[in-house]
């Protein structure tokens, strides 16, 4: 039987005495696509960073590929992208060829250095996202969408076998946004990766994503998006109207 | 006088040699300290540099054995405060530095006889420094520069996005500890070039400067140093031909490569 990628049971996070998470159970196969959504202050991104060992549970199990995140080891397997705001002051001055490659270091031992063999490697992952053109520009002369496509392509020049997005689509241009989508679908389906992906657009994700889990310091909902269009739960916590609206925005999207 | 016979000077010579060396480093360590936003780290160990000067003058031991374990010890304090006690970089620079500086005031009152000695190393003297303080100085400088090398990869990880860098397996902690312990003694490294006063100088504006012509990571920190190596040999031979104090006269070309880099930069 093969190990869950992600596996999480009974998970509880207090921060300052307050509970940020409670009660939070799930678990991730290879190849599962999993929009994580919920309001702002859901314990979203602190869910995010306990599977990725940034932060210790008060209570209860993670597992990462079966092992305990803070004992893991093998990090080229987790691909990162976090918030992009935060993530780097935009005067940085780094091109996009030296910022894609320190994705690489989670693959290198003592000393953790990119040499000039690892070219090949780098220049794949600039073409998966179709930067290569601008590997020489600097990360922050580009617009929000090429700066978040440097940061995924950062993310998966190790080849992960998970992906983990914090809000990438927050910086990106509604018109471009579905493409953006589109690349992470084609990521998911043609190499296997496992997504998790932290999103506010149930409706677009919804189009995508294989799992939805809606998070709200507890889990709300955990299951497909097409549960979810028709859970009277859903109907009840969010209202018949707006479940609908929802549904209906990704069928149109369709 | 020309620059031949100036260059004929043995003093001149060790001064030129030794700075060179000094200026390589402060600016390739600044490149990283500056974009961490923990440009006044130099600021605030310099002040703890001070204060071990004190202590150094005032027990009657060479200043320079007491300021490197004290200046060390003081920049794990600021990471320990800034990781344990919730403090932001510059509050934990802050307490320390304000911390060397008043435990050198005192010392200084309470002894009162070494006012004259303090006030070199306050100010410094690139051109009094002695043949064994010039290999002091190539020596460590070239240990620190290949450590930075060794670890460029993992510096510029942390610096362009400390969490992502963790999740890549990056020890960040550790990464963290070798950056400030370099700081540290490059600190008291340049207290004789520029003084303690203006450490902190030489640590941001040649990286600054080159922050204003950026291509590149790499090529940021190749003219940093560029930038820093000339500050110091035009101060040196500008400073003794006009007769102005030599610390003061690196800091003011720095900050004039600065602005003439800003205004060249803001013009295209």
């Amino acid at each position: 039987m093969s190990v869950d990628v992600v596996s999480v049971d009974r998970l509880y996070f207090q921060y300052n005495s307050s509970e940020v998470l409670a009660d939070i159970s799930f678990g991730l196969k290879a190849g599962d696509y999993l929009g994580l959504v919920g309001p702002n202050g859901s314990g979203k991104t602190t869910l995010i960073k306990l599977i990725l060992g940034l932060s210790k549970p008060t209570r209860g199990i993670i597992s990462l590929f079966g092992y305990n995140p803070l004992d893991f080891k093998d990090w080229y397997k987790v691909g990162y992208v976090p918030q992009k705001i935060a993530s780097f002051n935009p005067y940085f001055p780094a091109t996009v060829k030296e910022v894609v490659a320190l994705g690489l270091l989670s693959k290198k031992g003592f000393p953790k250095r990119i040499r000039k063999s690892d070219d090949m490697s780098i220049n794949r992952a600039l073409e998966l996202m179709d930067i290569l053109s601008i590997k020489n520009e600097l990360i922050g002369e580009l617009s929000g969408g090429q700066q978040q496509r440097v940061l995924i392509a950062k993310a998966m020049v190790s080849e992960p076998e998970i992906l983990i997005l914090d809000e990438p689509a927050t910086a990106i241009d509604p018109e471009i946004r579905e493409k953006f989508f589109s690349i992470l679908k084609g990521i998911n389906q043609d190499k296997k990766v496992t997504i998790i992906i932290i999103t506010h657009d149930i409706g677009t994700i919804g189009k995508y994503a294989s799992k939805l889990l809606y998070l709200d310091k507890n889990v709300i909902f955990y299951g497909s998006f097409e549960d979810f269009c028709i859970s009277d739960d859903m109907a009840n916590y969010f209202g018949e109207f707006s479940q609908h609206v929802i549904c209906h925005r990704h069928d149109s999207n369709q | 006088m020309d620059i031949f016979d100036l260059l004929s000077h043995g003093f001149i010579q060790r001064a030129l040699i030794a700075g060179s060396f000094i200026a390589i480093l402060c600016s390739t360590l600044g490149v990283f300290l500056v974009l961490r936003r923990f440009s006044l780290i130099g600021d605030g160990l310099a002040h703890v540099a001070f204060g071990s000067v004190a202590i150094g003058l005032f027990l009657r031991v060479y200043p320079i054995y007491v300021a490197v374990p004290v200046v060390m010890l003081s920049s794990l304090g600021i990471l320990k405060l800034t990781e344990k006690a919730r403090l932001y970089g510059d509050a934990a620079i802050g307490i320390v530095s304000s911390l060397g500086i008043a435990g050198g005031i005192l010392l200084a009152s309470v002894a009162g006889g070494f006012n004259i000695d303090l006030f070199t190393y306050l100010f410094g003297n690139i051109l009094a420094i002695s043949t064994s303080e010039v290999i002091a100085s190539i020596v460590l400088s070239v240990i620190l520069i290949v450590i930075i090398l060794f670890f460029y990869h993992e510096l510029l990880s942390i610096t362009f996005d400390e969490e992502s860098a963790m999740a890549s397996g990056v020890k960040t902690k550790r990464i963290n500890t070798i950056l400030v312990l370099m700081t540290a003694l490059t600190v008291v490294l340049a207290m004789k070039i520029v003084g303690i006063m203006l450490i902190s100088a030489l640590l941001i504006l040649p990286s600054v400067t080159a922050l204003q012509m950026v291509k590149g990571f790499k090529i940021t920190m190749i003219m940093a140093s560029v930038f820093g190596v000339l500050s110091v040999i035009l101060g040196i031979f500008v400073s003794f031909i006009m007769d102005l104090p030599t610390g003061a006269t690196i800091v003011i070309l720095n900050f004039l490569f600065f602005l003439t880099a800003f205004i060249y930069k803001n013009m295209h």
